[in-house]
């Protein structure tokens, strides 16, 4: 940054003020947890952490997690490229409305986000009896598990991709149709380079978040140990059983996750920033 | 001349294909993962009459929770419109050592599973915790007492502000700050008369974002909460404790009512936020 | 071949943007479409192109009907005004990617693609260009790519919108000219978009003038300037003043002097407007014949003299006139005004 404009000029005093603030705020409300989980995991040293994460239950519920962010993750994806699509390529009645509704998964408390899962195939829900009948269960097993992480997930890469093809506009797949390419070779040659990070963008913000969900997974899953526990219900089995060693372990991992996503994130960012809409994250 | 009226159609025909398909398999999926789910939230409230909904929002132990939700929501946000802003302000003005990675560390709420910083938190606050223990001899409890709801909501809601005013504080052309000072206006006037107002949208936007967030939020509150009736139990967690009785209709009738509690106070904040960027602030 | 467009219809939403167009371009004419923004004139050419959809009419070319075809088949080469090139393909990927998308069966083979690249690269002198990306050109080099890329597919037509639009008035010169040499080499059926009217003239055979969606006149670049259709036409090619007048006779009666009337239709006796162009002014004394007005100011530069005055009935004027003229001329000089010759349509 070049000196800034005598007019932007605050007092050194204020100014150093104002830092120790910001940094002071930001280290007790973001820096203290991410270090206590460290702290405590580590608390009773390496062995301890290690043996707790090293239990079939934890291996199960990371083995859960990873499943049902590979379904959620790619199933938003081809929403997300369907949606931006016929979002920003055409112009149609409802279009605004549609948009609206795209985002509204952002502001449903993740507890709703399950509730309305239970509501349907619950043993009380609108299909639930009949399913299980049929011998499918939805709720208290990973179906449900999948359905409510996807939805809490499901805006993520439309978001990203709607402003950003928006804004790019549709001349070069215009220019390719005239030069004579079809749909799917206009899609994957001149869309898909062209809004690749983006893509990628909304996809590792739809990762994290699938994999971290907490809430709506919480109703719909029943928590049985080794069967429907993913890992964030997992360390509240463990912490709720005073292991806290064990219950940090896990979020740990979990923690660690975060910091990749934030630095890959970070990364994507300075590198494409012209590529990215940057979209806020929630 | 003689201006034909057409009727408006669906879509403008276009050049470029897959708006069926496309359009189709968006509203198939949001169809099946949120709109069929959506109604049976607006529907099933009802169907032990309205005396049972009445009856479920108006107990005592409701009313607690909603407040609670709401009320913490409310203070977290403001605490976070404040100091966000602060943090906003020096992340663009200022220049320091390890002023990218403060900013890249603004996120880490929305990457860290809520139940991680869940259980972080709740350690931190408690009595024999880091912030907790020097908290004890004055007799302040922040951990399983409304208060520390308010905590694990400032955590969640934090990043919204910042993420929102940071762009426009960018944007902010410095001739406008120039201007000001050429006008013989002191550096705080110009801050208070040119700048507040340019932000003031944003600051708002940032404000709702994080009030919404926080008022569905689950996963990083009940661990710090304690869950108290009346005192420390959150809407969330009693629309669980409705389902885990079986009361469906209960369960949605709370949801419902959050749900409609979060649209009216979004809308409200929009019309503010419309209101002021009309009169030209922006 | 001809291209014949009739009755093309177009709104979008309530907006009608094309009513009732009808033109025809002759096999390798050079056909401006000339109009200011909003008339339609682009939509008429992403309509030929395929690129919208029209409400109705019809586009023929020779006897085959274009609107049926998807744009992909229409074999139109299209250059965009922001250029529309793929920004992570090189000039000569760009150039390839057209005979590239073609089905199998009819495909060039990989060394056919790369000779014609190297043929097309050089065409729009662009020869050591092909590695480089788009963002690594400047904007006349952009426009070859694009026009190159067009020509690739060897189109039966080439539209062009807004070809110099994006780019500053040195290089468009130089382009403009490159173009026309281009066109008379390769003789492709050629249209253009400009609101530019000087680009029209100087470059088409033949520039439709669009107004509110309609073509208000289609003709040669002379024909339009001798012979304007309309007071639109005349005021759209070039800075133009009008007055009130009464035609009595065949001639304009303006401010108590008979003034001649240009064209060859004669308009009927009555009052009307009449429309003057700011070089067809003679100015004579203060007591002269015509309007009474004081000079404000006496401009000596460029290849006339213009002359900055306020009318005594309200009102500036800028007129042009010889230099030796203006150098009897100096500001605050009252002067007497009339228009040498005048055009005069009916009133609509």
């Amino acid at each position: 940054m070049s000196a800034p404009s005598p007019a932007r000029r605050d007092p050194p005093l204020l100014v150093a003020a104002l830092i120790i603030l910001a940094v002071g705020y930001l280290g007790l409300v973001v820096f203290l947890p991410l270090l206590t989980v460290f702290i405590e995991a580590l608390r009773k040293g390496i062995e301890a952490y290690f043996s707790g994460i090293n239990q079939s239950e934890v291996w199960s519920a990371i083995k859960l997690t990873l499943i049902v962010a590979g379904v959620a993750v790619p199933l938003n994806t081809v929403f997300g490229l369907a949606a931006a699509w016929t979002v920003t390529r055409f112009d149609f009645w409802g279009k605004n409305l549609l948009v609206t509704i795209i985002d509204l998964p952002f502001s449903i408390s993740p507890v709703i986000s399950g509730l309305i899962y239970v509501l349907l195939y619950g043993a009380n829900g609108w299909f639930g009896p009949q399913l299980q009948e049929m011998g499918i269960q939805v709720i208290f097993n990973i179906t449900g598990i999948i359905l409510a992480t996807t939805l809490v997930t499901l805006p993520f890469v439309a978001r990203e991709l709607i402003p950003l093809m928006q804004a790019q506009g549709s001349d070069e797949e215009a220019a390719a149709t005239t030069l004579g390419a079809n749909g799917w070779r206009t899609f994957f040659l001149i869309t898909l380079p062209n809004i690749k990070w983006a893509l990628m963008y909304g996809v590792l913000l739809c990762t994290a978040r699938a994999m971290g969900e907490f809430g709506a997974v919480s109703v719909v899953s029943g928590k049985i140990r080794g069967f429907t526990a993913t890992m964030p219900l997992q360390v509240e089995i463990l912490y709720n059983e005073y292991n806290f060693v064990a219950a940090f372990a896990v979020a740990s991992l979990l923690a660690l996750f975060a910091l990749i996503t934030l630095a890959v994130k970070t990364v994507l960012e300075a590198r494409f920033a012209d590529e990215l809409a940057a979209q806020r994250w929630r | 001349m003689t201006a034909v009226v057409r009727p408006r159609r669906f879509v403008e025909p276009s050049a470029l294909p897959g708006f069926g398909p496309a359009l189709g398999f968006t509203m198939v999926y949001l169809s099946f993962f949120l709109l069929l789910p959506l109604a049976a939230l607006v529907l099933r409230p009802w169907e032990h009459g309205f005396g049972h909904v009445w009856s479920v929002i108006t107990e005592r132990r409701t009313l607690d929770a909603l407040k609670l939700s709401f009320g913490a929501a409310f203070l977290a946000a403001c605490l976070n419109a404040v100091f966000g802003t602060i943090v906003a302000w020096v992340l663009v003005r200022y220049d320091f050592p390890g002023k990218r990675l403060l900013d890249a560390f603004v996120d880490l709420p929305f990457a860290l599973p809520t139940a991680v910083a869940g259980i972080a938190l709740a350690t931190i606050y408690a009595p024999t915790g880091m912030i907790g223990a020097l908290l004890d001899p004055y007799h302040i409890q922040i951990a399983y007492t409304p208060l520390g709801v308010m905590v694990a909501l400032v955590f969640v809601g934090f990043p919204f502000v910042v993420r929102a005013i940071q762009p426009v504080l960018e944007d902010l052309h410095v001739e406008v700050e120039e201007a000001a000072a050429t006008l013989g206006a002191s550096r705080l006037r110009t801050i208070a008369l040119v700048v507040f107002p340019a932000i003031l949208p944003a600051l708002l936007t940032g404000f709702s974002l994080s009030m919404a967030r926080a008022v569905g939020e689950y996963g990083s509150v009940i661990f710090i909460a304690g869950n108290i009736q009346n005192v420390s139990e959150i809407a969330p967690l009693l629309i669980i404790m409705h389902l885990e009785e079986f009361d469906y209709a209960g369960a949605a009738a709370i949801g419902l009512v959050m749900l409609l509690i979060s649209a009216v106070t979004l809308f409200a904040l929009n019309g503010v936020q419309a209101l002021v960027a009309r009169r030209g602030l922006r | 071949m001809s291209l014949e467009i009739t009755n093309v219809n177009k709104s979008f939403g309530r907006f009608p943007a094309l009513n009732d167009v009808s033109l025809l371009a002759e096999d390798g004419e050079f056909l401006a479409l000339l109009g200011p923004s909003g008339s339609g004139k682009t939509t008429l050419l992403r309509i030929i192109a395929g690129l919208e959809i029209a409400d109705g009419g019809a586009v023929r070319f020779g006897d085959e009907d274009l609107l049926a075809k998807p744009v992909r088949q229409r074999g139109i080469g299209f250059v965009f005004q922001h250029y529309a090139l793929f920004k992570h393909m090189t000039s000569a990927q760009n150039i390839a990617f057209g005979m590239q998308s073609k089905a199998r069966k009819l495909r060039p083979s990989k060394a056919e693609i790369k000779a014609k690249v190297a043929e097309l690269l050089a065409l729009v002198q662009l020869d050591d260009l092909g590695e480089r990306y788009p963002a690594q050109l400047s904007g006349g080099q952009r426009q070859r790519v694009a026009l190159a890329r067009a020509l690739a597919i060897e189109p039966k037509i080439l539209l062009l919108d807004e070809p110099f639009g994006a780019l500053d008035a040195k290089v468009r010169r130089g382009l403009r000219r490159w173009l026309r040499e281009l066109h008379e080499r390769t003789g492709l059926t050629t249209i253009f978009v400009t609101h530019d009217q000087e680009e029209a003239l100087e470059l088409a055979d033949r520039v439709a003038v669009l107004k509110d969606g309609k073509v208000e006149q289609i003709g040669t670049p002379e024909e339009l300037y001798h012979e304007p259709a309309s007071a639109f036409v005349f005021d759209f090619l070039g800075d133009s003043f009008q007055f009130p007048c009464v035609v009595r006779d065949g001639k304009a009666v303006i401010a108590g002097v008979d003034v001649t009337i240009l064209g060859a239709a004669t308009p009927a006796d009555g009052p009307s407007t009449a429309y003057a162009r700011p070089d067809a002014f003679v100015v004579g004394p203060a007591d002269g014949p015509g309007f009474g007005a004081r000079i404000r100011d006496v401009l000596l530069a460029g290849p006339d003299a213009r002359i900055d005055c306020v009318l005594d009935d309200d009102g500036a004027i800028e007129v042009r006139v010889p230099h030796a003229v203006a150098q009897k001329l100096a500001p605050r000089n009252r002067i007497s005004l009339i228009p040498r010759e005048v055009r005069v349509w009916a009133e609509t």
